[in-house]
């Protein structure tokens, strides 16, 4: 599975959404509307999927679903 | 065993091989649940505490640990998902006096006492909700203490540890409640444990005038308690102190 694909899992088992929602511009707190907990459940969920640690305020620079394939990309190629 | 409450259900209780933890650690077992006998130091009397789970059919297993020192309080959390595969129940038990008037206090009687009762339960806390998180679904109960509601001379240290324990409580309620974390509290009032026989005679027969139970309570009592919010009996309370104090800070 590509970064975006896995991602996307992540997203769609957490906030129970469908496909469709999880585009590329789609913004996790507002269009996704994912509350404080779901954003928490959200990192933990990637940092597991990625083994990766994600600091704070690297959380609060993730906004969007095409951040969060670019941050964990260029995380897993540093 | 009576009722099975708890059966399936794995608990870590801190501070378990003597007094008030003891007690609830038992009492949870007796109700099914599979425990994790937290102790710092008393090896032996963990030990007895475990035996006495397994002689009524229980399953239990003793670890050491300093709850308030973030790498130990996480290989506690650790120990007990490795040894039964999940955890539902942490109760922060661990506590410590170091009573003396204000006047007499020392820092370090101020740093031991808010290490171990509160900042102990915020590192086992923290190290359990990412599981309680993932699973959707805890519960924590804090032992805090009438001291924490209504003071005590000479308990500086101990009386904010409690009070602060109470602020916990009702943070992490508000913070978890939506991801089907309990988090409740329970304040005892005078128990007859190790810690209050310290307390001289004469101060015990003062305040057991208070009571209107006019008795010291028993760790039995609280344990019950801590059971009930443990199980599905109390599944809409949420955020709340109860006391087991006979009617003291009624």
């Amino acid at each position: 599975m590509t970064t975006t694909e896995r991602v996307r899992k992540i997203l769609i088992d957490k906030l129970d959404i469908s496909e469709e929602q999880v585009v590329p511009n789609a913004t996790i707190t507002g269009d996704l509307k994912a509350d404080s907990l779901d954003k928490m459940d959200i990192m933990m969920g990637l940092q597991e999927e990625f083994d990766i640690n994600i600091p704070d305020n690297d959380v609060d620079q993730i906004n969007t679903v095409q951040q969060i394939v670019d941050y964990i990309d260029t995380r897993l190629n540093a | 065993m009576r009722e099975n409450r708890l059966e399936g259900k794995c608990a870590v209780v801190t501070g378990s091989s003597r007094g008030i933890g003891r007690a609830i650690a038992f009492t949870l077992a007796t109700e099914g649940a599979r425990i994790v006998v937290n102790y710092a130091r008393s090896s032996e009397l963990a030990a007895e505490v475990v035996e006495s789970i397994h002689q009524i059919g229980g399953q239990a297993i003793a670890v050491q640990a300093d709850v308030a020192d973030e790498e130990q309080s996480k290989l506690l959390i650790k120990k007990a998902l490795e040894q039964y595969g999940k955890l539902d129940i942490l109760v922060n038990n661990a506590g410590i006096t170091r009573d003396k008037l204000m006047l007499r206090m020392s820092m370090d009687d101020w740093d031991e006492v808010i290490r171990t009762n509160l900042r102990g339960a915020f590192c086992c806390s923290h190290a359990a909700l990412p599981h309680f998180f993932k699973q959707r679904g805890g519960i924590i109960v804090n032992i805090t203490s009438v001291i924490g509601k209504v003071g005590g001379a000479g308990q500086a240290n101990y009386s904010a540890a409690k009070a602060g324990l109470i602020g916990l409580t009702k943070s992490l309620a508000r913070e978890m409640g939506g991801r089907n974390i309990r988090v409740n509290g329970v304040a005892p009032g005078y128990i007859g444990t190790d810690m209050t026989d310290a307390l001289p005679q004469e101060y015990r027969d003062t305040i057991r005038k208070q009571i209107p139970l006019a008795r010291f309570g028993s760790p039995k009592d609280v344990a019950n308690l801590v059971a009930f919010l443990c199980s599905d009996d109390s599944a809409y309370i949420q955020g709340e102190v109860i006391a087991v104090d006979g009617g003291l800070a009624m």
